[in-house]
């Protein structure tokens, strides 16, 4: 199977194998117009099986929202056909729209246009918190 | 410019500070007449209070200030479906400072994100009660001269009560407090609540008797069972007599107990206790103006 290597873009690699389409659909990359390939169950020597997605455009997304998915997730940033960043993404500080508050009694639940937001509060334990009603986040 | 939408929005020192100032109310109410006069509170409650609502309106009108506002959602544009956001802007070119009740959780502090005047959360759904707790904190420490080194048990509905929410909050930062949470499985305290408790490492005991933990208690702070925070009557109907506060069960209680209650209560403190010198609810209300006094001058940064 070839893909052809992108010059300038963003390879997402050390996807957990069967999570690729989590993310294509976490960052909307079906709206996208350039080429994007999602390369599911690549052989790897650290995780048995991957995934990894090409996107041949340079995102301007807050990658490290990605870090709530996975913080294994390496991220490789291409520019003229060279990697000149490879980074695990942090968990964020807040997190916004990206989940949304479950709790029926948050106010989220009624007003539409208010914007899902949620903050650190046990980077160890990876838990976020809805700066609302202070209920725990859950994909 | 501040605003409480939480009792962690203050610190110890600020609390008691406003204990301070509400004894000094107390003492010298002639004071404090005229501070707010020309002053403007809105009352914007979108949920039903007797209360929370006439004791800020009394506060603000015993400073000399006026109060408008509203006391339930249907006489508000948020009937017609209007936004938390733009009705805080729009109140906030008629008023001073704001006091909100709202039925949905964080409602106060989508209102603070918006307002270029100071909001008070007077309550928000099963979630914070803030002036409430500083209620029950000048309650404590008029009643029993100390906030410290004692063991404080809160009955009921610890799920969506949140005047226990915000109590345990306030008081688990003051040294030797222990707490024993006495409830329904289905109503214990929600895991956020016991956050600071884990990380300050305060003592705390989970509990369905109420009776074989009431000689160890110094306060006694019972809740009732909200029938408007559940959206299944059968639920309410099975665990709204789970405590009944009586005459025998005080029986085995120290003497010097206190026993609070935020109000309204149906059938969960019997009616016979009222005579009881340990009964302290209806002092709590009355306290509950006069540390509101406190807080409205001090968001108003207004100096007797």
């Amino acid at each position: 199977m070839n893909i052809d290597s992108i010059q300038n873009g963003i390879v997402i690699d050390h996807i957990k194998a069967g999570q690729a389409m989590q993310i294509y659909d976490f960052l909307e990359l079906g709206l996208l117009d350039c080429p994007v390939a999602i390369i599911k169950n690549a052989a790897s020597t650290k995780m048995g099986r991957k995934d990894i997605i090409k996107i041949d455009s340079e995102l301007k997304i807050d990658l490290n929202a990605l870090g709530y998915i996975d913080p294994e997730i390496t991220i490789n940033i291409i520019r003229d056909g060279v990697r000149v960043k490879k980074y695990h993404p942090e968990l964020p500080e807040l997190i916004t729209n990206i989940i949304r508050c479950k709790n029926p009694r948050c106010i989220t639940s009624i007003e539409q246009e208010l914007p899902h937001v949620f903050k650190l509060i046990d980077r160890a334990r990876d838990e976020y918190r809805c700066v609302y009603c202070e209920s725990k986040a859950g994909i | 410019m501040r605003h409480i939408t939480s009792i962690t929005d203050l610190s110890i020192a600020e609390i008691d500070e406003l204990i301070l100032t509400a004894n000094d109310i107390i003492a010298h109410p002639d004071k404090y007449r005229e501070l707010c006069r020309h002053k403007k509170l809105a009352t914007l409650f979108y949920e039903p209070s007797t209360r929370t609502r006439l004791s800020f309106e009394a506060a603000m009108y015993e400073l000399g200030g006026q109060v408008l506002g509203f006391s339930e959602a249907a006489s508000s544009s948020a009937a017609k479906g209007e936004s938390v956001a733009d009705t805080i802007r729009t109140v906030c070119c008629y008023a001073d400072i704001i006091a909100m009740r709202h039925p949905k959780e964080g409602a106060p502090t989508v209102a603070a994100l918006h307002a270029t005047v100071p909001v008070i959360n007077a309550g928000d759904g099963g979630h914070n009660h803030p002036t409430q707790t500083l209620t029950d904190l000048l309650t404590i420490q008029a009643e029993k001269g100390r906030l410290d080194h004692m063991t404080v048990g809160l009955c009921g509905d610890l799920k969506f009560g949140r005047t226990v929410h915000s109590l345990i909050t306030a008081m688990c930062r003051y040294p030797g407090v222990q707490f024993v949470l006495i409830s329904p499985e289905e109503l214990k305290v929600p895991s956020y609540v016991k956050i600071p408790l884990k990380s300050g490492n305060v003592p705390y005991t989970q509990t369905t008797d109420l009776a074989s933990v009431m000689p160890e208690l110094d306060v006694l702070y019972m809740t009732r069972v909200q029938r408007e925070r559940f959206f299944n009557e059968d639920d309410y109907v099975r665990l709204k007599d789970s405590y009944i506060l009586t005459p025998e069960k005080l029986e085995s209680a120290r003497p010097d107990l206190i026993i609070l209650h935020p109000l309204p209560r149906v059938n969960e403190i019997a009616v016979a206790i009222d005579e009881d010198p340990r009964a302290k609810y209806f002092k709590q209300a009355l306290y509950g103006k006069f540390v509101r006094m406190a807080l409205i001058l001090k968001l108003l940064e207004v100096h007797a």
